[in-house]
Formats: structure tokens, sequence, C-alpha cells
């Protein structure tokens, strides 16, 4: 066996590790995607080998906590992609108006920033106070931090230009107050946003919805394990639902391609077929 | 063939010097090349289109599971890594800004050199900061062959120059250069080089 191969056999014995004790489950994701954030935590701990990580794991819970954030995805951003955003103003809030109450999970909305944006979308558009949005996400660190909902200074400012490049209809700093190098979310937008523990490789359905938000999860998962996916939000979708992925994700590769019509091909929303 | 693949770290210049490669590759130039070209977050991929227009091969835009096929060139879309698994399909990540850029080289070329080893060509042109030179070293150590853009002849050399500083760089070229070099060397009739 090459060193290469006996890496590989490490980290896959790694995953199992952490699956067996913790219950969180990293082995369908991709590949090239675990390896870098493991070798990234093994430079970071001066630890010298894959085995060594397993050890450590096992024994200290603390650093198993360390690990599960580095291979959990929580980077995310306020109105990421302004056409996306355009688009679901225009072709998926008409569809939702028609509904005397609405239901929206955003799955796997990591620190939240997007659950806010939606929020905020709902506001401008008077369904608010209609609507709950359920956000998910197995990476009970995000949650709070999403909960809480303080933004930094630096970072506000990039999501500013992004809110109004995306057709945002009055000023961001409505929708929070700021602090001491920080902003926080106004309580308005907090209180239909329904935060809730579900991990999507795991877990099963847990409402029926009108909407499902799920943009770039899916692109660091295998194909079979992006299907058991599509196959929960299939069933999670009231006929007629509406399902938003990532710009770069599609459903082409899936089982459930033919199971939905395309509402805005490029921006990558599709309507669950009657 | 000795080489499988090859990948080219750009920045700032960067469109000219693509511009010019693509009009100078032939038809027949079969190895695949994948690019990181840093633009703004926000860009479409309108000029991939455009470079595409110019160019004797197919230039696209990387699709996530894309399988890399020869002949083929493809370019990381804005605001994404982009990464190579070892079945040679695409990983595209929102990871966080590696050297303030997404897509980083490094991280393209970190994965290409695992997925790739021996079989693979680093190159890095024109740019003003140091991305792709951590990424070139790692090429390098797995038993890649490293191309850098000679400083003198790029529009920024801040990033070529860097790169040739941490490696020992098998050739310092200019474009025009580097270009008849990556026909000899990806020349399926030839086997020295």
């Amino acid at each position: 066996m090459t060193k290469e191969e006996t890496a590989e056999l490490e980290i896959s014995l790694l995953l199992e590790a952490i699956h067996r004790k913790y219950g969180y489950d990293f082995r369908q994701y991709s590949k090239a995607h675990i390896n870098r954030r493991i070798k990234n935590r093994m430079a970071l701990s001066g630890l010298e080998d894959i085995s060594q990580i397993q050890s450590k794991v096992l024994k200290d819970e603390t650093f198993a906590n360390e690990l599960l954030q580095d291979l959990s995805i929580t980077v995310t951003e306020m109105f990421r992609d302004k056409d996306f955003y355009r688009s679901l103003r225009e072709n998926v809030i008409p569809i939702l108006k028609t509904y005397p109450f609405i239901k929206i999970w955003h799955a796997g909305c990591a620190t939240g920033e997007e659950a806010y944006s939606i929020a905020i979308i709902l506001q401008e558009e008077g369904l608010y106070d209609r609507a709950t949005i359920y956000a998910t996400d197995f990476n009970q660190h995000a949650l709070n931090r999403a909960k809480e909902g303080i933004i930094s200074n630096s970072t506000i400012k990039e999501y500013t230009a992004n809110y109004q490049l995306s057709g945002g209809k009055e000023t961001l700093s409505d929708y929070y107050i700021s602090g001491y190098g920080s902003v926080i979310m106004n309580q308005s937008l907090k209180k239909n946003i329904v935060w809730a523990n579900h991990n999507l490789v795991t877990d099963s359905v847990f409402a029926e919805v009108h909407l499902i938000l799920c943009r770039n999860v899916l692109i660091y998962f295998d194909n079979s394990l992006q299907n058991r996916v599509q196959k929960l939000f299939h069933e999670s979708l009231v006929n007629g639902g509406i399902l938003c992925l990532g710009i770069k994700e599609s459903l082409r590769f899936t089982d459930f391609f033919k199971k939905y019509t395309e509402l805005d091909n490029k921006q990558r929303i599709f309507k669950k077929k009657y | 063939m000795k080489y499988n693949a090859i990948v080219i770290g750009v920045s700032s210049g960067g469109m000219s010097a693509l511009k010019y490669i693509f009009s100078e590759l032939p038809v027949s130039f079969s190895i695949p090349i994948i690019i990181v070209q840093h633009i703004s977050a926000h860009s479409d991929n309108e000029w991939i289109n455009l470079l595409n227009d110019k160019s004797n091969l197919t230039i696209k835009e990387a699709d996530e599971k894309e399988k890399i096929t020869t002949g083929k060139v493809y370019i990381a879309p804005a605001n994404y890594h982009l990464m190579i698994e070892k079945d040679k399909t695409f990983l595209l990540t929102i990871d966080k800004r590696v050297n303030f850029a997404r897509p980083s080289i490094d991280v393209l070329f970190e994965s290409a050199a695992l997925a790739y080893r021996d079989k693979l060509i680093g190159i890095i042109l024109t740019g003003a900061n140091n991305d792709g030179t951590k990424g070139i070293k790692i090429i390098k150590e797995l038993g890649g062959i490293v191309i850098i853009q000679d400083p003198k002849t790029a529009e920024s050399p801040t990033m070529p120059a860097s790169a040739i500083e941490a490696v020992q760089t098998d050739y310092i070229l200019s474009l025009e250069k580097i270009v008849q070099l990556l026909i000899k060397m990806t020349d399926p009739n030839k086997h020295d080089i």
C-alpha cells in the first residue's frame, strides 16, 4: 500500500470513528473537501498524521467539537448572488402570495445570514406576518450564532452592497441595530424564524412546506447523498412548491429532475409538479 | 503522453495573457487545462464566452461534479473555489477566501497536485499578490513540473516573482515561450521531455 493509499484509509477510518462515536456522518461528503479540512486541522493542532487525529477525536470531546466545526459548512453571506434574489422577488413571491400561510424551510442555514435575507424580503413584500421560516442546521454552534443574529461591521458593508444590487427596497440598516464593532438583527425579523437542529444526512422529513432553500450545501455531497437529500426535499414540498438551489447546483444528475419544472433555470429555481 | 493535466493560476493582467495563450494553442492540443483567474465575486461568465470565441479549444466554466475530459479548458466560476477530486471530477465550494481570493489558486493547485501527482504541469502567470505560491510548492513536491511566467515580461510581476522565490522552478519563460513549450511537452509523439 502506498503512502497515499494509507492516508486515504486513515481518513476513511477517521470518518467512521466520528460517525460511530458522535453520530455525525461525513462519509459521503466530497473527499477533496474533507481531505483539505482535516489537513488544515492537522497543521493547526501540530499532530503528525491522521491516525493521531482519530485517537484524539475519540478521547477529547473539545477537540472533536473543533473538528466538527472544520468539517461542516459554515460560510454564508446575506444576499449572496444578486440575480437569484431578484428572481426570488419576481418569480417566487407572487406564488407565495397565493397561500394564506407560508411555510419555508431553509436547510443548512449555518450562521443564518440567508435566513435573515429571506425574512427581509418577506417583510418588504408584506408576507412576513403569515410566514414561518424553519432554519435548520446540524451544527448547533452555528445555529446558536444564527439565533443571536450578530454580524461584524466589516461584513455588513459587503452585505449592504449585496442587498442593494439584489433589488432591496429599503436600506439594510433599517433591519439592524449597531453596537460595538458589530450589528444585531432586529427582533421583528427573528420572531417568525424557528431555528432547529436537523441533519440532512441522517434525519427525515419534519414538515410540509411551500418553499425550500438549500443553497451551496449539496455541492459538498457525493451523488448518492445528493439523491437522498433531494428525496427528502421532494417529500417535504407541497405540490407546486418551490425548490431553490445554489446557482452552480443541479438537479440534472439526481432522480428528481423530471419531478420539477424550471421556474428560472439560470438561478436554479424549480417548481414541484402536481 | 507524460502529462495528464495543466493548471494555470493568473490574476491581474490575466485577461490579455489568457487571450494570447488561447489564440496560439492549436486545435490538436488535447491535454485538459484548468484555470483560476481572480475575478470579482459579482462577475458573470461573459468573459469566458469571449475568450472561447477567440480560441481553437473549447473553453467553459467548470461545473459541479463535471468529469474532466481531454481537449477542454475549464475556468473556475466567480465566487467559488474550484477543486479536483481524485476521480478527476470537479468540486465547487463556498469555503472562506484564501489569500483574499475565491476562487483561490492555492486551493485548486493543492487538490490538483493530489489528484494528478507527477502527471501535472503547474503554471503561474501575471498577478499582483502571492496566491499560488503555496500551491506550486505542493505540485513540485508531488513530482509535477512548474512553469512560471518571467516576471520581467508579466503585466504584474509580484505573483510570478513570489512563486519563483519559493520553489525550484523548472522553467521561467515569456508567454510566447510558454506556449511553445506546452505544445512540445504534450506532443504525443515525443516522450523525452
